[in-house]
């Protein structure tokens, strides 16, 4: 296990020296959060029937997304990308460590560490400094209960595992496509829309609720984000848990099932 | 016992087709047209350890596939492959964990880490305890003079530097059996003849074997005892680099500095070929078994004014061109 311990300790140290790329994600993020609840407010004004995710919750649920954008799996590395593209990905195959564990535990760093910088600074700002600026409508609201933040934390511990499963899945097809664009192209797209980064799963119609709840997408912003809010009771953490679980495990599964088949025809570029 | 066995190795690439045009484009959409590509087309060898084997070849030989598969990373169609009585794609984690690889273009040193900090992290990755990776590592830093390197970050490093340090992060665990894939390209002569003698000083001092891939024939002529010649898949020639310039051509060379320009023109012999002339240097092919190298001599200097002479075995690339042309 050491290996792979060194692998994630080296990458989050690294990781954690980009100060301006966590002050560029920090203005960004803001930025299209407040884009999003004026949409939103918009929105909700016109609402003949008020959804069961009220104004606030939703307000909320925006700002958590935001504040755990890096956690969320709508992109991917771009250093595999480069690795698969440029060939040097053969030296991963040359480490004594096992290909899919090894890009599981770079995912885990790339995922937690720009997570960890941008979040204190943006929960201060849409908890703290937007409502001493008089818009405290638009600022992120303390959890629902003590309760509702534990259940967040540790559902947001499970939605680093279910993103970095989903992310090492993506980097298995990058691999598989030789580092062409199309994977990364339909993650951005599909994990956004169905994982509550574009609209909060709780305004899409009733009938799709079940499927939205059942695929892997929702474990990883959505379920926290609710439970913190309290649209979820912090009661039913557990069965976020069990969902962002077992979704991992299937994931996993799936991806090194990928990857050795990949790995048993690899071409490498460039001779 | 030999330490790598490999037989009638075969790998196939299968390779889609692009079909040029605009029309060739949208075709390829509906259909893909692939080829095949037999990069190895039943390779066969033995080495025993501590050999120092150099395998040449032309661009797409196969050279790099062969040293990929016995590293582990390419699985081949057929053949039989085994390295110290392992099959490296079967069992890759353990074998890689005895081998050292080094792809000259390719670099596995973190890009944004100071040397030593990826140094750090292939002792914990490879696991190797912390006396023995103090050892190697301060051994591989007075070798391969790193001192001032360590604290750059690889990204700073020139060619020959990264070089230096990529030689040394593939042996920090110690490895018996070392691929270098064109170690030297793109260096300049110093850096060269830095990594020809550290090469050299490992293998004899060390007995580690190497399978040196390259396309600089100086390298091979300055470290192999064995070479390998590919083409095509396949192996052409497997021996010493006597006996490959003995197989190809017993010809030698001697080259004339006249006084006189004008003189110049007028040098040759009816048993030597002239190959070059350029102003008052000529170039004689000959063969010493129809001709001694004395007897030519005295014929050349008793006609011209002869300011320098010298006789050279032609270099290897002229002997290996000649070999890939008979196969063609």
């Amino acid at each position: 296990m050491t290996g792979y311990a060194a692998v994630v300790a080296a990458r989050f140290r690294m990781l954690l020296q980009y100060r301006g790329a966590a002050l560029g994600g920090l203005a960004t993020q803001t930025f299209f959060g407040l884009v999003r609840i004026m949409i939103l407010d918009g929105f909700y004004r016109a609402s003949a029937t008020p959804p069961s995710l009220g104004f606030p919750q939703a307000v909320g649920y925006v700002w958590l997304g935001q504040a755990t954008l890096a956690l969320f799996p709508w992109n991917t590395d771009s250093e595999i990308r480069d690795q698969v593209r440029k060939g040097t990905v053969v030296y991963e195959l040359c480490r004594p460590l096992d290909l899919y564990g090894l890009w599981y535990a770079r995912a885990i760093a790339w995922r937690s560490a720009p997570t960890l910088l941008r979040m204190i600074p943006m929960f201060a700002f849409a908890a703290a400094v937007l409502p001493a600026l008089g818009l405290g409508d638009w600022g992120l609201a303390p959890p629902a209960g003590v309760g509702a933040g534990i259940a967040w934390v540790a559902a947001t511990v499970g939605a680093l595992f279910l993103s970095c499963a989903l992310t090492t899945l993506a980097h298995v097809g990058v691999l598989a496509t030789l580092g062409a664009d199309g994977v990364p192209a339909l993650m951005a797209t599909i994990a956004s829309l169905l994982g509550g980064m574009v609209i909060p799963l709780p305004l899409f119609p009733d009938w799709a609720q079940g499927l939205l709840a059942a695929l892997p997408f929702s474990g990883a912003l959505d379920l926290p984000a609710r439970l913190y809010v309290g649209h979820i009771a912090a009661a039913d953490a557990v069965w976020v848990l069990a969902q962002q679980l077992s979704w991992t495990a299937i994931l996993v599964v799936l991806g090194r099932w990928l990857l050795a088949r990949q790995t048993r025809r690899l071409v490498v570029q460039g001779g | 016992m030999a330490q790598i066995v490999v037989e009638n190795l075969v790998k196939v690439f299968r390779v889609a087709e692009r079909r040029p045009g605009m029309m060739g484009a949208l075709a390829g959409l509906v259909r893909r047209r692939h080829r095949e590509v037999r990069a190895l087309d039943g390779v066969s060898f033995h080495l025993d350890a501590g050999e120092l084997v150099g395998y040449i070849g032309p661009n797409g030989a196969g050279k790099s596939t062969t040293v990929k598969v016995l590293a582990g990373i390419l699985v081949p169609d057929a053949g039989r492959v085994e390295v110290d009585g392992r099959v490296p794609w079967k069992d890759r984690i353990v074998h890689v964990a005895r081998i050292g690889v080094v792809f000259g273009q390719r670099t596995q040193l973190w890009w944004d880490l100071p040397v030593i900090e990826s140094f750090d992290l292939l002792r914990d990755v490879y696991r190797v305890a912390p006396a023995d990776y103090r050892r190697a590592r301060d051994e591989l830093i007075e070798l391969l003079a790193l001192a001032p390197l360590l604290d750059t970050p690889v990204r700073q490093l020139s060619l020959g530097q990264r070089m230096r340090c990529d030689l040394a992060a593939a042996l920090l665990h110690a490895p018996q059996l070392l691929f270098l894939d064109e170690p030297t390209i793109g260096l300049d002569a110093v850096a060269k003849l830095q990594v020809r003698d550290f090469v050299r000083r490992l293998n004899r001092e060390r007995g580690t074997t190497v399978i040196l891939t390259t396309h600089d024939l100086d390298d091979i002529e300055a470290l192999a005892r064995r070479v390998l010649v590919i083409a095509d898949g396949r192996v052409l020639s497997d021996g010493s680099l006597a006996e490959l310039r003995a197989r190809v051509s017993r010809e030698r060379w001697l080259t004339v500095d006249v006084v006189d320009d004008e003189d110049a023109a007028e040098i040759g012999d009816a048993d030597a070929r002239v190959i070059e002339r350029d102003g008052h240097r000529v170039r004689l092919a000959f063969d010493p078994q129809v001709v001694t190298p004395a007897e030519l001599i005295a014929r050349v200097t008793r006609r011209h004014a002869v300011r320098d002479l010298f006789v050279e075995n032609p270099p290897i690339e002229a002997i290996v061109a000649r070999l890939y042309e008979g196969q063609a």
